[in-house]
This record gives structure tokens, C-alpha cells and sequence, in this order.
């Protein structure tokens, strides 16, 4: 153990303890011994009438204060709390830990590895596969993507077939196992952007899917948005897979207000969904995925070269968070 | 024959009084919080959403609540038992203003988001700066008036005050230690503890669990010691027990502080250390039950028509039960089913509302008609109403949280035959909802008692001529 940063507190830790331990039952015993005569009080008035019998300690209170003394040393002598001394038991909260996850890699182990050799579109219709994926999307992923896997706002819908990072078996399994990151500077490529321009700009983002805006700001934002916004979402904002969101479907990330648009372009967007790989192993991984993928929006796995597969990404102005 | 001299009963009418209208403040913050978890709908703003007004549930209960009726009665028994009046009568004073002040920041403080973020000692710097002045006020009063004692001996119930006084004074000035945020060169409001990771974890259950143990516990004990046997008009049943259990509670309450911190990163040495002392504070917290229920030995036939006294009792049983619960909680077995449920809702509860909420009203009945120069309550059976109506609401209260938290307890900790959770956590927040409204009923019935506690306060005052402070009484002869 490295709780002391020297000997010194071990010993202070033991003797302390033991001292204090051992102190209450010899305080309670020399206690008892004290004089008392049962039914008289004490001599001692005060206030009138307040008054003490000198009563001896009860008898059964008294020794349930020995047991828990006795029980405490027995404790201290299995278990950890001597300073360094680890008890005849040698337990400790990560071993008792570490012991309970093998036993359960022990037992549920095998029950995951059986579909882990078929491939993602197998297991995607297994329905016994898809159970174990749901209960697993439930324990771990439902917090974000709700327990339907619809999102909710920052959060993308997995069962539509709108993909901000592809939704073919193996770019959904890449996106469990290392998790995603996203960015959107703020005012894109053009920092010196001002309040109006902003504006011009969420006019002609929400005029390309359809939604109301102003046509003078719609032309002015034109102009803005090639070499503000372009690079990434591309010149006629359909987006780029894995980079930005497509602006010109009915699908957004963080919603489509007028105000909301503003506000990502002005302050950017930061996404993140964490990295699973590690913490769920392959196994788990391999169910979770075919469960996504059997969610509805899953892409049939094909080129690897055939990018913007379905309608793309969406979200507003907003860089991508993690669509399915 | 008497001297002329009065006791300074202002002070103690003035807490009196004050005690049962925080009691009304903090208990109807506590069912609105209640009401928030039923329907959450009722965040209606943030500064009156669940999370600003919990604390602010905690402190009034605690602090305003318990704290004026701790004054109040420690101000009155330790003149009494002393044959003294009040030692520096101005700072009295102050300790009443400053803390109603103390009350009224913390009022508006929380609610605004200003906290520090520790459970109990959420009041920012310059509050606890203002708290330490009127504590250390609350200690010269308190010890000046057992210097200035015309009997030898000092009463049990003044050592438990004394106690409480002295630790809450280390615990407040430890926990609280903090450094405010500069903003431009200026101090804000704003601060961060001068403790970091699992030692301010330590010592901020170091201090919540003493919070409970001297603030809560050890100040009622002394309240118990005097009122008891004053209401039973009995000798106290045993001096040897009283010392015997006031050593080893104060004693082993300081350590049990990890027992909030079982499965965390606190060494495993720390929590088995403050497992086995929550254990050993099994024997000294039921000396102080049995010594109060035993004093009734020889006059239980009381209890039939005294409401006062059946607020003392009642209270001392829920003690017992309480402080055999928290040992049984601290043993970490048990704790891996409890912890971070319900259960420790009612736990809190069986001993804030049973134990303490119980003595500290049969204690205001008591101390009521004797400070406004009444010859009893105005109603004795609105008390009774008051006490049943109580009652019920506490066995409401804890049992349905007891029932939520273990099974809340059990479905966390269910899979399924792959190794999943049965239960995602909201299902078990939808399972609870049954026991959250019991709950708000248990509370909503003991609020409603404080109500007909006020309403009969008010008419006890207002029927009374102008009061007089009774006059000092000498000692009794020594034998």
C-alpha cells in the first residue's frame, strides 16, 4: 500500500487506533467498578429538583459495549485498518473488485463470444443477438441516445439513416470502440465575421433546407458561406462525412432556430461521445454494433470509397457529434 | 428572601419563539422538495429548483430549526442549573441577532447558487466568518455562565452542551477552511475548499458525520437531560451511566466520519477504522436513551395524559432506533445495498424528524408558558393533536423511504442471465414514485403539526399579560 509517506504513520495509525479501541473497554471497565448504590441518588440538586440516582450501569448495556469492542479487535486483526497490515483475510476493495469481474468474465464471457466470429449482418438479425445488444444499450448508451436510441438534442437518432460519421458496420463499431470527437470553430473560417454577417448566414443555412428566412439576407449569406463555412460543409453545404454535417436535410443536431444557428456559429460547436472499446472489450462491442446497426438507418456495407451514403449528416451549422 | 435578580429569560423567548417559525420555514421547503420529485414540473425557476432549495431544506431544518431550539434551551438550563444569570447579557443578544442574520443570508444566498458545495456547510466564506463570530459569542455566554455557577457540581445536561459547543466551534472552522475566488483584484463570494480530493472528502464527512453527532445529537442529549426529568418530575436514572456514555460518545463519534465514504478512493484502512467505531457507538448512543426512558421508570401512568411528555419519549424510542440503524448502515455489507438510496432518506429522517424535531417541540411546550408567565399551554389538546399527528407523519415518512431504498438497492443491483443491469436507473426512479408520495404526505401531516404548534404558541403569548422573568433561585443546601 502506498497510503504513507513513511513508517512513521503506520506506526502512528496502528497505535492510535489500537489505543483508542482497547482505551473504551478499559474505560468502561474501570467505570464499573465505581461506586454506585441502586435506588439512591447522588446527594447533587440543582434547579429545584433536579436530581440523579446513582443507579450502576446496566448489566446488558454493559456487555453489548464489550462485544462491540471484542468484535472490532477480531475486525482489525481480518481485515485492513491497522495501517499497513492487511488482516489474516488479505481482502481489499480492488481485490474484492478484481475477483468479482473475473467471475463475471467467467460466466458471461462465453455467452458474448459465440457471435463474436459472425459478421455484423448475421448477428444484426439474430434475435437472440439483439436482445443482449438492446440490454446492453440500455445499461451503457441509453443515457445519451435514450432507451428508444432517438437522441435527443446534441444527441444524435440512431434509428434514422442520417450518418454524421457512416453508418456501415464497420465505421459504427469504429465510432463504439474509440468514441468521436467534434468541433466547429466559432465564425468557421472567417473569425472576423460580425453580428450581421451572422446573421446573413443562419437566413441562408435555414433557407437550404426549406425553412423561412429573409431573401436579402439569403443572398448576402450566400457570399459568406462559401469561404466561411465551405471547407467543410462544402460549397453547396450537403456536407462532408466524418467532418460536418449536411445543412440542407430536415435534421439537426442542436436545433434549427434562427437563434440556435446563430449561436453555433458564433460560439462554435463541441461534441464528444467517449470511447467504449476498452471498458466494454470486443465481444460486447461486436453485439452492440449489430445491434445499432439493425436499428434501421444501418448501410449495407459496401466500397469503402462511397462517402455521403444516405442523406449525410445534419445538424445545424454545428460540427457533428456522433450520429449512430 | 430571593434575590432580587431575574434569570434573562428574553433571549430564550426570543429563540423559543424563532425555533418553531424556522421549524414551519425549513419543513415547508422540505415538502415542496418532496412535491419537486413527484412532479418535477414544479422547478418553475432555477432559484427555486430542487437542487438550490435542498440545501436550503437542510440548513433551516438544522440550523435555524434545531439551532434556535439548541440556544433556547441551552441559554435556560444552564442559568438554571447554574443559579446564575446569563453571563454577558449584549453578546447573548448578539448570538440571536447574528444568527437570525446568519438564517436570513443563508435564505437568500442559496437559492441565488451561491455554495460551497459541501453537504451542511454550503454557506460561503463571508457567512461562516459571521458564524464563527456568533459560536465563539455562544461559547463565552455559555462557559461564562458555568464560571459564574453558584453550585459546585455542573449538571449533566450543561456537558453535553458544552460539548456540542466546543466541537461544532473545531468542526465549522476546520471543514470550512477555503480560498475565495479573486475577481479583478477583489474577493468575490465565491470559494474553493483548502482541501483537494479524497482528504477534503475526509474531512468533510469527518465533519457531517460530527454535524450529526454534536450539532444533532450531543446538544439534544443535553436538552433531554434537563427537560426529561424536569417534565417527569423524576431523578435522572443513573449519574454513572450519563458519564460513562457522554465520554464514549463524543470520543467515538470523531471517528466514524468514513463510514459516508465505504467503496470510494478513501484507503481501505480509513473505512474499516470508521466502520468498527460506528459500531463501538452503538453502547454509548443508547446510554443516553436509556437513561432518559429509564428516568420514566416508577412514572409511566404520566404518559397517559401528559402530551409533552409523550413528545420526550416518543423521541427518545426514535433515538434508539436511529442510532441502532447507523451502525447497522456503517457495516459495509449492508452499506453496498444502502448507500445512495432512499434509505438514507428515512435513516436522516427517523432521527431529524423522530429524535430531534421530536425533543426539541416537547421542549419549546415545555419552556412556552414558563417564559411568557403562563400557567400552561393554551391548548393542551391541540399538543395532543399535534403529537399524534406527528407521529403518523414520521411512520410514514421512514417507512416509505425504507421500503424505496432497499428496493431501489435491489434493482441497481440486479442482471440479467448475460451479466446486464435488469433495471435502467430511471426505471427504479418510476418505481419509487409510489413512496415519494407517501413520503410527501408523511412530511406534509408533520408540517401541519408544527402549524397547530404556532397557532397554539401565538395564543399562549397573546393571552398573557406582560412577563416576568422568574427570579434566581439559590442553591439548594449541600447535603
Amino acid at each position: 500500500m502506498s497510503d504513507f509517506v513513511s513508517g512513521f504513520w503506520n506506526i502512528y495509525v496502528v497505535g492510535i487506533v489500537l489505543v483508542s479501541v482497547i482505551g473504551c473497554g478499559v474505560f468502561l471497565w474501570s467505570q464499573s467498578s465505581a461506586k454506585s448504590v441502586e435506588g439512591e441518588t447522588t446527594g447533587h440538586v440543582w434547579d429545584e429538583d433536579l436530581q440523579e440516582y446513582s443507579n450502576p450501569l446496566p448489566n446488558w448495556w454493559r456487555w453489548l459495549f464489550y462485544i462491540t469492542i471484542i468484535f472490532s479487535l477480531f475486525y482489525l486483526a481480518m481485515y485492513p485498518g491497522l495501517g499497513t497490515y492487511q488482516g489474516q483475510f488479505n481482502w481489499s476493495s480492488a481485490g474484492q473488485y478484481d475477483g468479482e469481474i473475473k467471475k463475471a468474465d467467467d460466466l458471461y464471457g462465453p455467452i458474448y463470444r459465440k457471435f463474436q466470429s459472425q459478421d455484423i449482418m448475421t448477428v444484426a438479425t439474430n434475435s437472440e443477438a439483439r436482445e443482449m445488444g438492446q440490454r446492453l444499450f440500455l445499461t451503457y448508451c441509453a443515457q445519451c441516445h435514450g432507451s428508444d436510441a432517438k437522441g435527443a438534442r446534441s444527441f444524435p437518432n440512431l434509428t434514422d439513416n442520417d450518418w454524421l460519421f457512416g453508418g456501415m458496420p464497420e465505421q459504427i463499431k469504429e465510432s463504439i470502440v474509440k468514441g468521436r470527437d467534434a468541433m466547429m470553430p466559432p465564425k468557421g473560417l472567417k473569425p472576423d465575421l460580425n453580428g450581421d454577417q451572422i446573421k446573413d448566414l443562419a437566413h441562408y443555412v435555414r433557407s437550404l433546407s426549406g425553412l423561412s428566412s429573409d431573401s436579402i439576407r439569403i443572398q448576402r449569406g450566400k457570399e459568406l458561406f462559401a469561404p466561411s463555412c465551405g471547407a467543410c460543409h462544402g460549397p453547396d453545404g450537403k456536407g462532408t462525412l466524418a467532418l460536418a454535417p449536411n445543412l440542407t436535410d430536415k435534421t439537426w443536431l442542436y436545433g434549427s432556430s434562427e437563434a440556435e444557428i446563430i449561436n453555433g456559429i458564433t460560439n462554435g460547436r463541441v461534441n464528444r461521445m467517449p470511447a467504449w472499446g476498452e471498458f466494454l472489450g470486443d465481444a460486447k462491442v461486436h453485439l452492440l454494433t449489430a445491434y445499432v446497426y439493425g436499428l434501421g438507418g444501418g448501410v449495407k456495407g459496401a466500397v469503402a470509397a462511397a462517402p455521403v451514403a444516405a442523406p449525410a449528416p445534419a445538424p445545424v451549422v454545428a460540427a457533428p457529434a456522433e450520429k449512430k | 428572601m430571593q434575590s432580587q435578580a431575574t434569570y434573562n429569560y428574553k433571549v430564550v423567548r426570543q429563540f423559543a419563539v424563532m425555533t418553531v417559525i424556522w421549524g414551519i420555514v425549513g419543513m415547508l421547503v422540505g415538502v415542496i422538495i418532496a412535491a419537486q420529485l413527484i412532479w418535477p414540473e414544479l422547478n418553475v425557476v432555477e432559484w427555486l429548483s430542487y437542487g438550490r432549495l435542498r440545501p436550503l431544506h437542510t440548513n433551516a431544518v438544522i440550523f435555524a430549526f434545531g439551532g434556535c431550539a439548541l440556544f433556547a434551551t441551552s441559554y435556560y438550563a444552564v442559568q438554571r442549573t447554574s443559579h446564575a444569570v446569563l453571563f454577558a447579557p449584549a453578546l447573548a443578544a448578539f448570538t440571536f441577532w447574528g444568527w437570525q442574520l446568519i438564517i436570513v443570508l443563508a435564505a437568500l444566498s442559496l437559492p441565488l447558487g451561491f455554495t460551497s458545495g459541501k453537504e451542511y456547510a454550503e454557506l460561503e466564506w463571508p457567512i461562516d466568518i459571521l458564524i464563527t463570530l456568533v459560536w465563539v459569542s455562544y461559547a463565552v455566554v455559555f462557559f461564562g455562565t458555568i464560571i459564574k455557577r453558584k453550585v459546585s457540581h455542573i449538571y449533566v445536561a450543561n456537558w453535553f452542551f458544552g460539548g456540542f459547543i466546543l466541537t461544532v466551534a473545531v468542526l465549522h472552522l476546520v471543514n470550512s477552511a477555503a480560498i475565495p475566488v479573486l475577481a479583478a483584484g477583489f474577493l468575490t463570494p465565491k470559494s474553493y475548499s483548502a482541501y483537494a480530493g479524497v482528504q477534503d472528502a475526509m474531512i468533510q464527512w469527518w465533519y457531517g458525520h460530527n454535524a450529526v453527532g454534536f450539532f444533532l445529537t450531543a446538544g439534544f442529549l443535553g436538552m433531554m437531560y434537563y427537560f426529561v426529568p424536569k417534565q417527569a418530575g423524576r431523578p435522572i436514572y443513573s449519574y454513572r451511566l450519563s458519564v460513562v456514555h457522554f465520554w464514549a460518545l463524543i470520543f467515538t463519534y470523531m471517528w466514524a466520519g468514513p463510514h459516508h465514504l465505504h467503496y470510494t478512493a478513501l484507503p481501505d484502512w480509513t473505512q474499516s477504522v470508521g466502520m468498527i467505531f460506528s459500531l463501538i457507538l452503538l453502547a454509548p448512543s443508547w446510554g443516553g436513551m436509556i437513561n432518559g426512558i429509564m428516568t420514566l421508570s416508577g412514572a409511566w401512568h404520566k404518559l397517559r395524559d401528559d402530551p409533552i411528555l409523550k413528545f420526550m419519549i416518543t423521541s427518545l424510542s426514535f433515538y434508539g432506533m436511529s442510532t441502532f440503524e447507523g451502525p447497522m448502515m456503517s457495516i459495509k455489507t449492508v452499506n453496498a445495498l444502502s448507500h445512495y438510496t432512499d434509505w438514507t432518506v428515512g435513516h436522516v429522517h427517523s432521527g431529524a424528524l423522530g429524535w430531534v424535531a421530536m425533543i426539541s417541540i416537547g421542549c419549546i411546550y415545555y419552556l412556552l408558558p414558563r417564559l411568557f408567565g403562563k400557567p400552561e399551554m393554551h391548548s393542551k389538546k391541540l399538543i395532543e393533536a399535534h403529537f399524534w399527528i406527528a407521529t403518523i407523519g414520521i411512520v410514514l415518512y421512514i417507512a416509505s423511504m425504507w421500503i424505496a431504498g432497499v428496493m431501489q438497492g435491489l434493482m441497481w443491483r440486479a442482471t440479467n442471465v448475460d451479466g446486464t443491469l435488469t433495471y435502467s436507473f430511471v426505471e427504479s426512479v418510476k418505481a419509487t414514485y409510489p413512496f415519494w408520495t407517501i413520503r410527501l404526505l408523511g412530511g406534509l401531516l408533520f408540517l401541519s403539526g408544527m402549524l397547530i404548534m404556532a397557532y397554539n404558541m401565538f395564543l399562549t403569548i397573546a393571552g398573557g399579560k406582560a412577563v416576568n422573568d422568574a427570579p434566581v433561585l439559590a442553591p439548594a443546601a449541600a447535603h
